[in-house]
Order: C-alpha cells, then structure tokens, then sequence
C-alpha cells in the first residue's frame, strides 16, 4: 500500500513538473502572460429568499426572480422591454369574435427531467391553474377559460367565455409557467421546467444553485453560464459588504438607496438605475369620511410634493407617477401634473369640502423602510394644511393583510404594489381602496374586449386619467431598480416589466 | 441524587408540555392568516379555501394541536408551509450554524471575562479595575450588531481577510466554516463578556473577604495560589449560572447578529417564519427554545452540584 501510494505520488509530481514546463513554455513562446478565460459562474444576490420554487402555487415575487425563464418558460414570455414573445407556443391565432385562441406548439422541448412537451402538458399545466382545488396565486387570469382542446399533439385550442384581451400577456407570467405532470407536485422544492439552467440545490436560508441546461431547446438562446448561484442577504449592509468584498457578483435590486453613493466610489462596480413595476402608493379608504369625498382625496393629493417624497424616502431614486402606472406600462401617460403640489389650492379645496380647520386620521404604515419614511414625509407635507397623521406601524404582510386589505379597518395605508399592469385592481370588488366607479370598470371591460394593441393602450390612457383625477389613492412614485453589479457583467435587465432575474443571456465580457 | 434527577425530569416534561399548548393558543390568536401570507393580494376566496384546507387549517384547534403534538412525540415536527420541507431537517441545518457560534462565543467570552473580571477583584479600585469597568460598560452600552458593522468594514471589506458575511456549510472545509463565525462569534461574545466580568468580579470580591481565603492566606499560600484555589472556586456559583442564561440567550437570541452577518442561523429561521405565518416553524423552533430553557436550568443545577459539596451532601 505504501508503495502505491509512493508511485501515485511520483507520477502526479511528474505531470505537474511536465505541465509546468510546458505551460512555461508556450508562455515563453507566445512573449506574453496567458489570459485567463472569461468566468463563467456568476453569483447574484437577493434581499427576500423565496418561500419554495413553483410560482403556480404561491404569491412572493421572490419565486418568480429565482425561477421565471431561468427554469420555468410558459406559452408566452416577457421580454426585457414588457413585450409579448412566443416560447413554447411558437405562434397563435386569435378567432375574430376573440373567443377562440389556437396555439401552435414547439416540437423538440423536453423537461429536465426528460418528460416531452406536447399539448397534453400545456393542458395539464393551464387545468392545474384553474381548477377547482388549484392554489394559483393568479387564477382569476383563467377564469375567462371555457375549455381546452388539444386536437393533436402540437395544438392546443383555448376557447373562452369571454374576450380576454390580456390573456396572452398574463400566460407570460411566473404563475402561468408550463408544469410537468410527473413532477408538479414537487417544483416546490425541486422545480423541473423546462429552461436554459436547471435546479441544482437549495441550501434554506443561504442560497439557490442553477446549472445550464445542456439539453435546452432553444440553441441560439441557450445559457452562457455553467453555473447560477442566488445569494439571499436581507441586510442592506450585509449586502453592500458582500458586494465590496467580491461575495457576490451582482445585486439587480439593491435594497438600500442611501448606500448606492458610497457603492458608486467602487471601481469595480457599476451602478444601473432603472424601473421596477413596484408602485408606491397611499391608499385610502375611499367608503370612509372624510376620504369618500373626492375633493379631499383631491386636496390630500395637491398637499403632497411627490421630488420631495422621493428625495426624502428613497435618496431621490425613483419617478412620481400621477396614477396607478409605470413608465415601463404600455400606453402610459405622465399624469403627475393633474393636482401638482399646491398647499394653498389644496387648502382651498379642503375648505369647500367643509374641512377649513383639517382633520385626523391614522395611516398604517407597514414597518418597510420606504413605507416609513414615506409616512413621514406626507405625516410633514399634511401637516401645512392642516391635516393630522398619525401613524401607526402595521406588520407586513400578515396582519397588513388582516387588518386592511381584508378588514378594511384604516383610514389610509402606504404599500408598493408588486404586480405589473394592475391597474384593474381598481375595478375589483372587494378590494381594500373600496373605489366604486363604473366608468372606470366598463374602460377595463372594453380593453378585455379588444385584442388591439393600439386600442388598449387608448384605453389604458383613459383608465389613467380617471384615477389621477378621482385619486382614490395618493401617487407617489414608481420604485427604481438599483442594479449594482461587476463591470464586467453584462446582459442582466436595467428596467423590471416584470419581477425577475432573467440570466440567460447574462456572460462575463473577460 | 438519582431521585432528584428524576423529579426534574417529570417536571421538564410536563411544563414542556403546558408550554406546547400555550404556544399553540398563542399562533392561533396571532393576527394573519398563513394562507393569505402565501397567496398574496390577488387570490380570490375559493383559491384561499382550496389552500387552507390543503394546509389542514380548516380543522378545529383542538384537533390541530394534537396532531401537532402526537407528530411531535412520534418525532415528526411537520412540514414547513413556505419551504415545504420536514421541520426537523431545518432546524438541524441551522443548529449546524448555531451551536458552534454559541459555543465559540461563549469560549471567546470566558476567556475574556473571567481573568480580566478576577484581576479587576483583586485589585479593586486599581488600574486594572477601572480599565476593566470602563471595557464592561462599553460592550454592554454598544449593540452587537453594530460591532458586527465595524468588524465587517475593518476585517473584510477593508483589509479582506476574512469573509463579509453568509455561510459556505461545513462540508466546504471546517477550517472555512470557523473563519466564517469568527467575526460574528467576537461580535455576540463582548456583550456577554462585559456582563460575565462584573460578575466575576463582584463574585470573586465577596469571596476574597471570607473567613477561608484569609486562612489560606494565613497558612503562608501566595496571594495568586489563594485567589485561583481558594476565592474562584468559590465564586463559580454565580458565573456559571451566568453563563446558562447566556448560552440559551446565544442560541435564541442571535437575530440581529445573524442577519448582519447573513447567517443562516436558528434565529433567523425563527424571525422569517413569524414574518411569514410559518406557524408550523414558529411552533417547533419556539418550543425547542423552551426545552432548551429548561434542560439548560437543569444542566446549570447539576453543574452547582458538582461546584459545591455541600450541595451534594444536602441533596443525599
């Protein structure tokens, strides 16, 4: 044994004498220093770990940043730009009255555990999401589904009970992603789709592991990286320490705004600021007084100078919007000059209202910083014209949810709301704002009713301009997305259309 | 002894048990709904229904409580509602972290504690004493979590020896793993340190002006033999009651430490699961703080005995 061991031995020093010299010499012969290969593992931080993998059977963004077009593709996708591509459907055709959808299917796609896509699979995944026992955080999206109809294996029909004219953008979301009958049950902790990476490992409370997908489908948009690594760091420090120690790569959506100056000083780093779909917004209690009488939601709005909320909440990243929608939305109007900061109006209007001296009211503001230091701010700006806040820090999401989305029990809340395009929330009913306006329901009826691009974004310009005028919500601003990452990275999203950390066309430029 | 032993254990278990029916009364009553948490705010109502019966929180409480507690006995502590994993293997990973960081801060913290805390009694009033006030007052008035910034800025952003923060797991290297508590393990030791100290010191003070350390002084020992063999040993009692609390205190309460640190540690487990309604989490992990509460008052009664004879001649 110990002369098997001595042999192995001499033979590895001898390789490695040999390897040495030869590696010396081309280094010799080529004059200069070799270059190492551009790497090809990134690891990319998060601040929220996700609460498992399948985005078909929970709410949190956090699984659809980890998983959507990573793992998980649908029908349709999302691209950089909040435009409706073709995935695994690779073309449709809609029926005139908007009732019939027929999808052709892409051959060749087979999941990561080799399963086959076909329409019997796209079938299963859009039953699975509107069924009768289905837990889809977003089912109501298939609500308008009458059936489906798989005549062969690459057609898929989705008759309707009603025109759906978001349907296509709804089946690119997380929650629509195309499932795998043999291993549904188990995406929540070992998520099989049919993407560029696959899963690898998920150490709870640390990271996620994703390694390319050799087999993938789609050639020409396959995944550069060998390796994908989610760091979870809650902390703001923690992950600016992370980023300037080299512990992660990159940080798309960097937590802490007053920490992006002193990331900026770092050489190394890039700083890339652009939009997320997260809209923050002041909520109010539309059936309660005095906030059921538009003019004071009017005056409240008139009393708020949205920079300075910025500036002072979010270090002025971040764009005042004047309704319930994202420059990032198709069809979007700056509405943010409807009621512009204007104290004395605002306190003009308060006065027709029958408020000449103000009020009190309490704002529950859940314990996010954003959410606080907003407070703040507005608690200040009302004060000027004589309004009273007092605010009370409300747990988020449990009892956030307990009490005011579903109690209906505040005055006024501040929340960013997550969900691209929802400017319907507006229109449903329950729902916490308690707005009731039926000309604002019939404009989303009729964008439902068309499948016209143009015509919806006429449509969605008008929903707009009802809320910037009824205000059944203070407007503040659209959350940014503070991308710091490795100069060297490129290939990650500046703007988010939709929460995701789309890597496939992520590579190291050296 | 054996008998006594005996009745500390039937106590443990049944306010084990007491506490698991408290605790569960108590989730139950938390504001929050798990199944919303999950859902989020565009769920309707029937998909909500469809979950909670799915998650079992459709049944009445009793009926849940003892299928939590005859799971538990039978030693299954459940599914974890976010991850959707066994329970037990969640909390042995982040014990994996935990226990190792209590330890080594403990460690850390004796060290420091106990000579700087007995020269500081023997030299009452001197240099010494005063230093070593001022260092108690120090790392009792400043947050953990804050030194933990100063350590990270100065250890590894700035000078880049050790690592900012997470965790690599022990099967990287146990070499990697230590230096990855290293800097999280000094931030909770000076806080307990600075407590340990006047502690030992105000022990050891009381001791020093007994009958028995000025006969052994009387008998011709040194001042140091009297002090380490006579006035320490006798002074233990406190100390190591001390450091019991602090042990349970480390393994429990590290929250803030863990989350500068990105540590994936008990606490943090605990603090994502109340944010999330995990309740199942909340339940198992609570409950193995108090068992841990109870075992370690009961370690700290044993260590007494062995401490003191003349407890171990009253027990008998």
């Amino acid at each position: 044994m110990g002369s098997q061991f001595l042999s192995a031995s001499t033979a590895l020093t001898r390789r490695a004498v040999l390897g040495l010299a030869m590696a010396a010499g081309l280094v010799l012969a080529a004059g200069m220093p070799a270059e190492a290969a551009p790497k090809t593992s990134l690891t990319l931080g998060m601040a929220v770990e996700p609460t498992g993998l399948d985005p078909t059977i929970a709410a949190p963004v956090a699984i659809g940043q980890v998983t959507w077009q990573n793992i998980f593709e649908g029908l349709t996708t999302i691209d950089r730009d909040g435009k409706v591509k073709p995935q695994l459907a690779e073309s449709w055709t809609i029926s005139p009255d908007g009732l019939t959808y027929t999808f052709k299917l892409r051959q060749g796609v087979t999941f990561h555990n080799g399963e086959a896509f076909d329409s019997s699979v796209a079938k299963f995944s859009i039953d699975r999401a509107r069924g009768a026992d289905s837990v889809n955080p977003q089912k109501r999206y298939f609500a308008s589904i009458d059936t489906v109809e798989t005549p062969d294996a690459q057609t898929l029909v989705l008759k309707l009970k009603q025109p759906a004219g978001s349907l296509l953008y709804w089946l690119g979301w997380p929650s629509s992603s195309i499932v795998a009958p043999k291993s549904a049950a188990d995406n929540k902790t070992t998520p099989i789709g049919t993407g560029p990476f696959k899963f690898v490992s998920w150490t709870k409370g640390a990271s996620v592991e994703l390694a390319r997908n050799p087999d993938y489908w789609n050639k020409a948009a396959a995944a550069k990286l060998e390796k994908a690594t989610f760091r979870f760091i809650a902390d703001a420090q923690a992950q600016a320490a992370a980023l300037k120690a080299g512990d992660v790569d990159a940080f798309p959506e960097f937590g802490a705004p007053e920490l992006i100056e002193s990331l900026k000083t770092d050489a190394r780093l890039a700083t890339v600021i652009g939009n997320t779909e997260l809209k923050v917004v002041a909520g109010m209690n539309n059936a309660k007084k005095p906030f059921d009488d538009k003019r004071v939601r009017q005056a409240l709005m008139m009393a708020v100078d949205r920079q300075a909320v910025v500036d002072g909440a979010w270090s002025g990243f971040g764009t005042p919007i004047g309704s319930h929608y994202t420059p990032n939305d198709r069809g979007y109007v700056d509405l943010t000059g409807t009621y512009p900061y204007d104290p004395q109006k605002a306190k003009a209007l308060l006065a027709e209202a029958g408020y000449p001296n103000g009020f009190s009211f309490t704002m529950k503001a859940p314990q996010m910083a954003y959410a606080q230091r907003s407070s703040q701010i507005l608690q200040a700006m009302l004060a000027e014209i004589g309004v009273t806040m007092t605010i009370e820090t409300t747990e988020f999401p449990a009892k956030w949810v307990a009490d005011v989305f579903k109690g209906g029990n505040f005055d006024m809340t501040i929340v960013a709301h997550a969900e691209p395009m929802d400017i319907d929330i507006y229109a449903r009913d329950p729902y916490y704002f308690a707005y009731k306006n039926p000309a604002f329901n019939e404009i989303l009826k009729k964008v439902e009713a068309t499948s016209d691009a143009a015509e919806q974004e006429k449509l969605y310009g008008e929903a707009q301009k009802i809320l910037a005028t009824d205000v059944p919500a203070l407007y503040l601003f659209v959350m940014p997305k503070l991308g710091v990452w490795d100069k060297k990275v490129v290939g990650l999203w500046e703007n988010e259309p939709i929460p995701s950390n789309v890597l496939s066309e992520v590579h190291w430029t050296e | 002894m054996i008998a006594l032993i005996f009745r500390r254990v039937a106590g443990l278990i049944v306010t084990l048990l007491l506490v698991s029916a408290i605790l569960f009364a108590v989730m139950d009553l938390l504001p929050g709904d798990p199944a919303s948490v999950i859902l989020g705010t565009s769920a309707s109502p029937d998909t909500l229904a469809a979950l909670q019966k799915e998650m079992g929180l459709d049944r009445p409480l009793v009926v849940r409580y003892v299928a939590w507690l005859g799971g538990v006995l039978q030693g299954d502590l459940g599914r974890s509602y976010t991850y959707g994993v066994p329970v037990a293997g969640l909390i042995a990973e982040r014990l994996a972290v935990t226990v190792p960081l209590a330890l080594m801060a403990v460690v850390l913290s004796i060290a420091l504690a106990i000579p700087l805390g007995v020269q500081a009694a023997r030299h009452q009033n001197g240099a010494w004493d005063v230093f070593s006030g001022l260092f108690s007052h120090v790392s009792i008035a400043v947050p953990a979590f804050w030194v933990g910034l100063l350590l990270i800025i100065l250890f590894s952003t700035t000078l880049g020896w050790l690592p900012a923060g997470g965790f690599p797991g022990w099967d990287v290297g146990v070499a990697d793993g230590l230096k990855a508590l290293f800097l999280p393990a000094v931030a909770l030791a000076l806080p307990q340190a600075g407590v340990l100290m006047r502690v030992t010191r105000s022990a050891v003070l009381e001791v020093m002006n007994e009958d028995f350390v000025r006969t052994a002084r009387a008998k011709g020992l040194s001042e140091q033999t009297a002090l380490w063999r006579h006035a320490v040993p006798n002074a233990l009692i406190p100390v190591v009651t001390m450091l019991g609390l602090q042990f349970t205190f480390l393994i429990a309460g590290a929250v803030l430490v863990e989350n500068v640190f990105n540590l994936p540690g008990l606490g943090r487990l605990a603090f994502q699961a109340l944010s999330q309604r995990d309740v199942v989490v909340m339940q198992d992990v609570v409950l193995f703080f108090s068992g841990l509460v109870i075992l370690m008052n009961f370690l700290v009664d044993l260590a007494y005995l062995v401490i003191d004879p003349r407890l171990r001649a009253g027990v008998r």
